[in-house]
């Protein structure tokens, strides 16, 4: 065997290095409460943040031989470029995720239990990676699990809450049922090949004919299952009741980390896998009318929720609708749109549920109506939101704006001018339940606003991060171009 | 090479986040100190980039100075067309940083003392570095885009600068007319740069200088995009023309001169730094980098530039002859010399075979060389003028008068300055002014003549304006009660520099060996009998001037003004303009064209849109219980939702 290989996998090892780390120190750092005595925090989440910071910034950018396509293990794994990029998007959001739980670590019922946090949701992000970089089905596969099933226990984080427990139960149970459907999808592929190389079955999948009706079942099951782990619309049931359940920075990563890993591989899979012209263009209709139907749906969920965490999940699915538009036709410029996406996605979303998270945690309040007259008590605080909520919005100048217009660029390029007029009509919806926040921060009167309060240390530098992205990843144009040069698409 | 240039557009930048965002955690003194040294810098590496630009660097293989790009990124990709940012050096760009920096530092100094103890003292630096940064960004732009954005920017440093007074009415009121009277030219610029892009396939500033590049040979060969253009007829000449209509929004060019005036209502020092020396000759650089594109596609329609040229600097010296007030008074007198700028940029003549020629375009150089001594003396005179007003608190001449006594500095270098714009010589306005009747006669005779009177009547309104402060009749009373004294140092500094550049730039330096049409050495020679016969005439107006002017009593002004009450009484109404504009956009605009699509708006789109939210909230409240909560429902849709898509997809 030639152990060079492991060279490539260089961002899964030095992640796996990573949480060995934490695991040990947090073995040592952790104390015992004694009798009667309330449990201590330990320096954990620093130790977890500077590691995971230094992990993001040796891995930040392609170098070193990773700027071209590699593949190691006998085609099992595999590694572009792009994928560089995208494992550092991950990165950079898991680790504002980080800096945000402090605060909600710190607290007495989860003192204890912190160390845990942190390692499995780095086992989560390594199972993305594995699922971006697979080569293989089976290697695909066994990424999804790693990625979904740590992730049900951090729904269920804090279990002394009936409805974080609770939520904990659904997503196992929907991850399951989607990932048997995508496993029988996968088993009929192999049936009609015999492999499960996604080269092979590149190669394989072109100019059936007997099989093709098996073929588009397989597709259809592969699709729903990864449907399910983007939350389009209708395989998006779990997520509000999840999103509202979970601890708002558990919620903050499922509606940004887990699903742009997700999109991200569901297009290079269809790519790959799916490239024969009859399945290409049966998988861009179906994405079509899930895109239309994620995109509406979502919207007119969205006006009517009152708690926020629910609010935040219908407009992520909406989110998530814009992001797979930028798979349709499976171009470079669409990969770079949907990775630009990703990223400005990221940092708006992200801004947004540290806000929500740091007003949880100092008063406990979550629901939209808790929100009027915040800019009377937390000025800073309601003005950052405003200008996450424009991002999101996609208001110019903020970064949002920007990664729209080049998703609808690429959907437009790829011929599907129908779907970017419906989806830029739904734009306009998602601008009124967007600005509702905003109104109630600063143009609602309330009795009982959201006191005032300071924010922690390590808040403040996630809250830095995400609004420094917001404000510069859109006019600073080199981003795009930088990420344009790694794309590829179906020739 | 040259990669030090960016530090020119950051540090200003940077003077503005900080100044900015934390200005009021700052006291006066830092805040200014601030602003102040990072335009201090700006000004030495601006004059670091001209030397190496001019001397180290020098002239190229073909005799002329090539055009350099030390930076360049895409910033927008858009298929074939691409928006670009970048730093752009070449004579003319390198001579703006020379003017703009300076200008731009002495203000800061001179803001100093002006605006002491002011209100809003930080917000008032944070302003003034963003409008140079902005303004730098203009004229090193790499492409006409590039440029469009920061002009666009340009205007709303204007904006925010003339309305820092906000608790006045009629400062607010300016700020809004020169927004919006500049942005309705900047509407036509933006057509004309779209048509542009789209016919020659770029946004970029390089085939001009690819024009300029190819004077050796004996026609200059376009490149392909261009040739394509000059197939299409018409097209070019139209885009140019718009983006011409653009320029002279923002240079204040008749009819779109109404904001400039109003304009003065902003702190004195914004006035000189925008609306006299740099913002406002954005429409003359804009017609001087498009230049070889003027020659080459739209010689014909350069006359559009001279007659609006000379039909702007006969009204607006007009009007300067019967204002009272003195920033408007330099506000007309400024709008005049720009358009002599412009007069000269358009009397250039199609050289030989379309070459560029120096001789031919002699009006190039002498509308650069005009606008950069014009922006040194007539800054000074606008910083003179804010000397002026900080000691008499008053706008109005009524209230000056014999001010020579009090304030000596000030009074040496206002005499100075306008004996400059009067073209005497050897101040530097003689030379530059000069320059262009030359190149208006050689176009034709009848617009040599028309500018030479306007020349004329330049000298007699700007030493009305210098009798009228300086001697002429005191008001005794007001000085009794309150003495006029001279300015503090910080604010004569500014002036004294000013006036050194214009006693000297004029005969110490060739400004032809810098900036010419086609880029070779042009030594500046003097047309013996032009020179002499405007010299005379200037003369002639002083002292027709210091006649009627200069005396404790002036029986022939008052005699002159009752002679002709209704003369004086339009000219003092600037001929009507702003009723004109009053009457149109009020009576007919408003009345007949916006009320009816406002009641469109309401009514109609809007109704259409609050339909559109009431069903979707409807709808919404209907379709409520499929969120139900119940884990197998979910398992079930989800289920449903597979065989929906398999059936779309196998259909």
């Amino acid at each position: 065997m030639d152990y060079s290989q492991f060279l490539f996998m260089r961002e899964e090892l030095s992640l796996l290095a990573v949480i060995l780390i934490i695991f040990l120190a947090d073995l040592f750092m952790s104390k015992e409460p004694k009798e009667g005595e309330a449990a201590k925090g330990s320096k954990i989440g620093l130790v977890a943040c500077v590691l995971l910071g230094i992990h993001t910034l040796c891995n930040l950018v392609p170098c070193c031989g990773m700027e071209r396509e590699v593949t190691a293990f006998g085609g099992m794994y595999v590694h572009t470029a792009m994928m560089t990029i995208v494992k550092s998007i991950l990165n950079v959001g898991t680790l504002v995720v980080f800096l945000m739980a402090n605060g909600w670590l710190g607290r007495e019922e989860n003192r204890v239990k912190q160390g845990e946090f942190y390692l499995i949701t780095l086992f989560t992000v390594l199972g993305m990676y594995f699922m971006i970089s697979s080569g293989h089905f089976l290697m695909f596969f066994i990424g999804l699990e790693l990625a979904s099933v740590p992730l049900a226990a951090l729904v269920a984080f804090d279990k002394w809450r009936y409805e974080s427990a609770e939520a904990g139960a659904k997503f196992i149970l929907l991850a399951l049922f989607s990932s048997a459907l995508l496993l029988y999808g996968v088993s009929l592929i192999y049936g009609i090949t015999g492999t499960l190389y996604f080269t092979e079955l590149g190669a394989m999948l072109i100019g059936l004919n007997e099989n093709l009706l098996l073929a588009v079942l397989g597709l259809t099951l592969f699709i729903a299952g990864m449907g399910f782990k983007i939350s389009l619309v209708p395989f998006h049931l779990w997520t509000a009741d999840t999103y509202e359940g979970a601890p708002t920075v558990v919620t903050g990563y499922l509606s940004v980390v887990s699903k742009g890993s997700a999109a991200f591989v569901l297009m290079t899979v269809l790519m790959k896998v799916f490239a024969d012209t009859t399945l290409a263009s049966q998988w861009n209709i179906g994405l079509f009318w899930l895109i239309v139907a994620s995109i509406t749906i979502a919207n007119i969920f969205a006006i009517q929720q009152k708690n926020l965490k629910r609010f935040m999940a219908f407009s992520a699915i909406s989110q998530a609708g814009y992001l797979v538009l930028a798979v349709m036709g499976g171009t470079a410029q669409g990969m770079t749109a949907l990775v630009y996406y990703l990223l400005v996605y990221m940092v708006a979303d992200l801004g947004v549920f540290a806000i929500l998270n740091v007003v949880e945690q100092h008063s406990g309040r979550i629901r939209m109506d808790d929100y009027d007259g915040l800019y009377e008590t937390n000025p800073k605080l309601a003005f950052l939101m405003t200008l996450c909520l424009f991002s999101l919005a996609g208001i110019p100048p903020f970064a949002g704006m920007f990664s729209k217009f080049f998703v609808f660029m690429a959907a437009f390029n790829a011929g599907y001018q129908w779907l970017v007029l419906i989806a830029l009509v739904n734009t306009v919806i998602s601008l009124y339940y967007y600005l509702l926040i905003v109104k109630a921060m600063y143009i609602n009167k309330s009795e009982n606003p959201v006191p005032a309060f300071k924010s922690d240390g390590y808040t403040k530098v996630a809250l830095v991060i995400c609004v420094a992205g917001v404000v510069l990843a859109g006019i600073i144009g080199v981003g795009y171009n930088y990420i344009d040069t790694f794309a590829y698409g179906m020739e | 090479m040259f990669t030090y240039t960016i530090l020119i557009l950051l540090l200003p930048f940077l003077s503005f986040l900080v100044l900015g965002l934390f200005g009021n955690k700052f006291s006066h003194r830092v805040a200014g100190l601030i602003g102040t040294t990072s335009l201090g810098a700006v000004f030495l590496l601006s004059c670091y980039t001209a030397y190496e630009y001019f001397f180290a660097v020098g002239r190229g293989a073909a005799g002329v100075y090539e055009a350099l790009v030390p930076y360049n990124i895409t910033w927008l990709p858009l298929g074939t067309l691409h928006f670009d940012m970048g730093v752009l050096l070449d004579p003319i760009s390198v001579m703006m940083l020379i003017v703009i920096s300076t200008v731009s530092f002495m203000v800061h100094i001179y803001s100093f003392g002006y605006m002491h103890g002011e209100r809003g003292f930080q917000r008032y630096y944070a302003f003034l570095s963003l409008f140079t940064m902005s303004m730098l960004g203009l004229v090193v732009a790499t492409n006409i885009f590039q440029m469009y954005l920061f002009w666009e920017l340009v205007g709303v440093s204007s904006y925010l600068l003339i309305g820092f007074y906000y608790t006045q009415k009629a400062a607010i009121a300016a700020s809004k007319k020169a927004f919006i009277v500049t942005r309705f030219a900047d509407m036509f610029f933006l057509v004309g740069i779209l048509i542009f892009g789209y016919y020659t396939g770029s946004f970029s500033f390089s085939f001009v200088n690819e024009l300029k590049l190819a004077e050796g040979a004996t026609a200059f060969v376009p490149v392909d995009a261009a040739r394509a253009v000059a197939a299409g007829g018409l097209l070019l000449p139209t885009a140019l023309t718009l983006m011409f209509i653009g320029g002279a929004g923002k240079s204040a060019m008749f009819p779109l001169h109404i904001w400039l005036p109003d304009a003065m209502e902003g702190p004195t020092p914004v006035s000189a730094l925008i609306h006299a020396a740099t913002m406002v000759v954005a429409g003359v650089y804009q017609v001087a980098r498009l230049f070889p594109l003027w020659i080459a596609y739209a010689p014909q329609a350069m006359s559009i530039i001279v007659w609006v040229g000379v039909i702007t600097a006969f009204y607006a010296a007009a009007v300067a002859m019967a204002q009272s007030d003195i920033k408007r008074v330099l506000a007309f007198s400024t709008i005049s010399q720009i358009a002599f700028m412009m007069v000269a940029l358009g009397v250039s003549l199609p050289g030989h075979e379309a070459v560029l020629d120096n001789h031919a375009q002699l009006g190039y150089m002498a509308g650069m060389f005009h606008l950069f001594t014009h922006a040194m003396f007539k800054a000074c005179l606008f910083l003179g003028a804010g000397c002026i007003i900080h000691a008499v608190h008053s706008n109005e001449m009524s209230e000056m008068g014999g001010l020579r006594k009090y304030m000596p500095v000030t009074h040496w270098t206002f005499l100075f300055s306008c004996l400059a714009i009067s073209g005497i010589p050897p101040f530097s306005g003689f030379f530059s002014k000069d320059e262009i009747i030359t190149a208006c006669f050689q176009y034709s005779p009848l617009v040599g003549w028309v500018m030479t009177g306007i020349a004329a009547m330049t000298a007699f309104y700007m030493f009305r304006l210098y009798y009228g402060i300086f001697w002429g009749t005191e008001n005794k009373e007001a000085h009794a009660h309150h003495t006029p004294h001279e300015a503090p140092w910080t604010m004569t500094l500014p002036l004294i520099f000013l006036t050194l550049i214009t006693v000297t730039c004029g005969w110490g330096v060739n400004f032809g060996s810098f900036v010419s049409a086609s880029g070779l050495d042009y030594p500046i020679h003097l047309d013996t009998q032009i020179a002499i016969t405007s010299t005379v005439i200037a003369i002639v107006s002083i002292c027709l001037a210091t006649y009627i002017y200069k005396g404790e009593r002036q029986p022939v002004a008052d005699k002159l003004q009752s002679a002709m009450p209704r003369l004086h009484q339009w000219a003092y109404k600037r001929f009507y303009m702003d009723e004109v504009y009053q009457f149109i956009t009020h009576r007919i605009i408003f009345a007949h064209i916006s009320k009816p699509i406002a009641w469109f708006d309401r009514h109609i789109i809007d109704g259409f849109f609050n339909f559109l939210a009431w069903g979707t909230h409807e709808l919404g409240f209907q379709i409520r219980g499929f969120q139900s909560g119940a884990i197998q429902k979910y398992a079930y849709v989800f289920f449903l939702g597979v065989l929906a898509l398999l059936l779309i997809m196998i259909l």
